[in-house]
């Protein structure tokens, strides 16, 4: 075919109109002021969702989340972010339901993605699902008190509901927050828990025949060879876990039957953290979440917020040199988080820290550069609203501070150039040598953990395990953001969905921001000089509104979606900040991967997915 | 063949760890002991493996490098040595995201008013996140942050606490850690010297001298700093570095207890001990 097919990305006003054709009683627009997208009565959720899938092709489902608007109209709402496979903006909807008795209906049928979505939503909100297949909570554990994400909720150690606080200036007398709440005595139990009774119900099994955390269950095949049902609990403390994750699996005999993941060992409820603090106090806080690509996490948060401030009347937008900055920085950190994925991969495969050591040692000098630049290796809290931090330093270069130090100088673009178009090309080809011919690779890798494309796209799989499943859906092309409409580059895809494919489409994709970054290059010696951060401002109000920026994550689409509300001067707190999540959401469809293969399997096909816990549980 | 893609792989493992010492080769074991040698293991030409035999060599962090803040205090200006920059104006307490900065703004005892410099300034160190907010947005450059990352000690309750006294850092320390830092902040303020005394120059009808590196010494320097030497550069640096304005006074053993008195003699000592420990290693070497 000489012609590409001409997506048609109508804009969203026409699909609204459509929709509101269909369905007159139930849809009608949000007016709120700086709110996009429609409100659907709740009753009828379910009906317009598939009407939204099926008939205007709004195939993936990229965010589910809950605000609370206490004070403001005393109701929860669930925001849904919907696109198209095919590209294009998104249609955001919205359905709201009363405080005192939250309930909406789940739409798990439709987009089965939302599961873990949801499930959040009942953790941290307290919203009913009718129709969710299974909905308990997922981050916090079933003896909790309360859910935390609600507006009147308080946390142990709470102190006011807004940062700054009082106590700090001008009479800051120091103490601790222990000093004043002892630990051991903040905690609360619901009122109805009796924690000598508190079971799990999917430990039951676990737990019930041995207590050897293994029950066993003789199983009477055809077969000549008698299997036994085993419950196995792998982790939250398993080395191939990547942190602190826990499957529930049921086998039989070695095959998987069926695998539950636990999560949120390391949940620390980073959006309330996030609500409490000032708009610019949330910048380091992103690097916190999928620690090893910082750099991108500040990219989606700077995205969103730009958004809300472009809808006030003074806004200066990143010059350009701050935004070929931005992408030189985001590349880099997707170069550096798949030396990572790929290095795991292996560990996780058996190649126990060979190729691993391979890969960090080459991403070390790419963190090199992000220290002389930013200040830090992994935190780099580096991007602003409306630039970056700082411009590229002239050299890269330490002062001699403590004793035994160690000097090195060099110039910080001869070293990005021959960092770029020597060392990284070198060991990618490296890399590529090293394993992907490997018989043992391959054998352990192709065919395994297969995700067809339309259970991914069904699944909200993001990044590259979407693409490995043959679903070229990639943000910097689908909604282009920065720079990236000028930059050359083709979107890696791979067609077999398995672990072999998944390591492969990180190479391709590394090769690409290779290929960005060599743009990159002359872009930046062309534009020095120019300015990085034009608006410094410790404590920015943000215009009222609600905004969701999603950029390209080496892991996936990490979305932020921020609202600002209260105040009408423009509050200087989030009144909502949620981060839509790769790896977590990523995680959805790994037990639909895992069922049939091996336990061995499992851990390959977890290592392929390539989680981060940080992000996964926030 | 099958096992052909294994024996490649192989190829590259025998390469790697025969990469590894062909640098020991080139050099002829002068590897660890030249400043220049390291320059190149450590840069984008190294091959195999380059660790770093920490402690016995610490990689130097670059100049924006952050890690816990400290508090710039005056050594330029004889008649108010050891004064802090910092004016309480309590911006970095409510720009710090984990809210780890507690300041006691000072006050006149007479008339109750507020004066510009902090009574007590605590940090707490636990809490601080190194990201480096305060020090961006301090309108005074009044605080930094530090490039001291070994900071672990035995009591978390009793030594990470840090306050006013444990804090202050002169100017000159900050000079020395981040030169082209520090010289571009002097030029957008228009001297060396603190914002406030600028303008108080400029309504004096004088101006400040314009900020060049070699300009703004601290007074008194100490013998160590004017030694002359004859190593490599970097070295040379942290001899030039200017020592403590004044003869290094005993350290008061910090507490949490809030530290009295406005404006406070700091003396820092880090230069003066640095450099005897350097000079002992120097005597151990010949």
């Amino acid at each position: 075919m000489t012609d590409f097919p001409i997506v048609e990305t109508t804009n969203v006003q026409n699909t609204i109109a459509s929709l509101k054709e269909k369905f007159p009683d139930a849809v009608k627009d949000d007016g709120r002021q700086g709110y996009s997208g429609i409100v659907v009565d709740k009753n009828k959720l379910v009906e317009v969702a598939i009407a939204i899938r099926d008939e205007l092709g709004y195939d993936y489902l990229s965010s589910a989340t809950a605000v609370d608007y206490l004070g403001i109209a005393d109701e929860m709402e669930m925001v849904y972010h919907a696109y198209r496979t095919s590209g294009g903006p998104a249609l955001v909807f919205k359905a709201q339901t009363p405080r005192d008795k939250p309930e909406i209906p789940s739409l798990v049928e439709v987009w089965p993605g939302a599961d873990f979505q949801e499930r959040e939503a009942y953790d941290l909100y307290g919203i009913q699902f009718p129709g969710h297949p299974n909905l308990k909570r997922i981050l916090l554990w079933d003896g909790f008190d309360g859910h935390p994400m609600r507006k009147d909720w308080h946390e142990a150690y709470y102190e006011e509901d807004q940062k700054p606080f009082e106590s700090r200036w001008p009479d800051g007398w120091v103490r601790r927050a222990e000093e004043l709440n002892v630990y051991g005595k903040n905690v609360h139990y619901p009122a109805d828990l009796d924690l000598a009774t508190l079971t799990d119900t999917s430990e039951e099994t676990l737990y019930n025949d041995l207590g050897l955390g293994v029950s066993v269950q003789q199983l009477d095949g055809d077969d000549s060879l008698k299997t036994d049902r085993l419950v196995v609990n792998m982790g939250p403390h398993h080395p191939s876990t990547h942190g602190v994750f826990r499957m529930i699996l049921t086998l039989d005999g070695e095959t998987i039957e069926s695998l539950e993941p636990v999560m949120g060992y390391l949940h620390r409820n980073h959006e309330k953290i996030g609500e409490r603090n000032s708009w610019n106090m949330n910048m380091p806080f992103t690097d916190r979440l999928d620690y090893i690509s910082s750099m991108s996490n500040n990219h989606g948060y700077a995205l969103a917020v730009e958004h809300l401030m472009s809808l006030g009347a003074k806004y200066l937008a990143p010059t350009y040199r701050a935004e070929c900055i931005r992408v030189l920085m985001v590349e880099l950190t997707r170069i550096v988080n798949h030396y990572w994925a790929i290095g795991f991969l292996l560990n996780d495969l058996g190649a126990f820290f060979t190729p691993a050591l391979y890969a960090i040692a080459e991403r070390e000098k790419i963190l090199d550069f992000f220290e002389a630049t930013a200040g830090s290796r992994m935190m780099c809290n580096f991007m602003r609203f409306g630039g970056v931090y700082k411009d590229i330093p002239e050299r890269i270069r330490g002062v001699a501070n403590l004793v035994n130090d160690m000097v090195r100088d060099f110039n910080t673009m001869d070293y990005l150039t021959e960092l770029i178009n020597e060392r990284i090309p070198r060991s990618i080809d490296e890399l590529d040598n090293f394993l992907t011919e490997s018989e043992i690779l391959k054998t352990r890798t192709i065919g395994v953990g297969y995700l067809p494309p339309e259970t991914a796209i069904a699944y909200s799989a993001a990044g590259p395990l979407l693409r490995a499943s043959g679903v070229p859906y990639d943000v910097r092309r689908a909604e282009p953001y920065s720079i990236y409409p000028e930059l050359d580059f083709d979107v890696a895809v791979r067609y077999n969905g398995d672990i072999y494919d998944r390591y492969l489409i990180r190479l391709d994709e590394m090769r690409e921001s290779v290929r960005i970054l060599k743009q990159i290059l002359p872009r930046l010696e062309r534009t020095k000089g120019e300015g990085v951060f034009g608006d410094k401002k410790y404590m920015p109000r943000i215009p009222v509104g609600e905004s969701y920026g999603r950029v390209e994550n080496p892991k996936g689409e990490l979305g932020y979606y921020v609202v600002s509300a209260g105040d009408e001067k423009g509050p200087q707190n989030p009144w909502r900040y949620h981060v839509r999540a790769p790896s977590f959401i990523n995680l959805t469809p790994l037990g639909a991967m895992c069922v049939g293969h091996k336990v061995a399997d499992i851990v390959a096909i977890l290592g392929s997915i390539d989680i981060v816990l940080g992000e996964t549980d926030r | 063949m099958y096992g052909q893609g294994i024996a490649k792989g192989l190829w590259v493992t025998l390469s790697h760890f025969i990469a590894t010492f062909t640098d020991d080769i080139r050099y002829a074991g002068r590897k660890y002991m030249r400043q220049d040698n390291f320059q190149v293991r450590q840069g984008l030409r190294s091959q195999g493996a380059f660790t770093v035999q920490y402690p016995d060599e610490k990689l130097a962090v670059p100049e924006r490098f952050r890690f816990v803040p400290f508090l710039v205090t005056e050594d330029q200006d004889p008649a108010r040595v050891g004064e802090d920059w910092c004016t309480s104006c309590g911006i970095c307490a409510k720009v710090c995201p984990p809210q780890c900065i507690w300041i006691v703004r000072g006050s006149d005892p007479n008339t109750g008013r507020p004066v510009p410099e902090p009574t007590a300034f605590f940090i707490d160190i636990d809490i601080c996140m190194n990201c480096g907010f305060c020090a961006e947005f301090c309108p005074f450059d009044a605080i930094k942050m530090d490039h001291d990352y070994e900071l672990a000690s035995y009591d978390r309750t009793s030594h990470h606490i840090h306050d006013k006294q444990k804090l202050s850092k002169p100017q000159s320390y900050w000079r020395a850690i981040a030169p082209t830092t520090a010289l571009e902040e002097a030029k957008d303020r228009g001297g060396w010297e603190h914002t406030d005394i600028i303008k108080a120059m400029k309504k004096a009808g004088k101006t400040a001298e314009a900020p060049t590196a070699d300009n703004g010494k601290p007074v008194a320097p100490t013998a160590a700093a004017s030694a002359p030497t004859t190593s490599a550069a970097p070295a040379a640096a942290v001899a030039e570095k200017p020592a403590s304005p004044a003869p290094a006074a005993p350290t008061v053993k910090a507490d949490a207890a809030p530290a009295g008195g406005a404006g406070g003699k700091v003396k820092f000592d880090k230069q003066a001990m640095l450099a005897k420990i350097r000079e002992k290693k120097a005597q151990k070497n010949q």
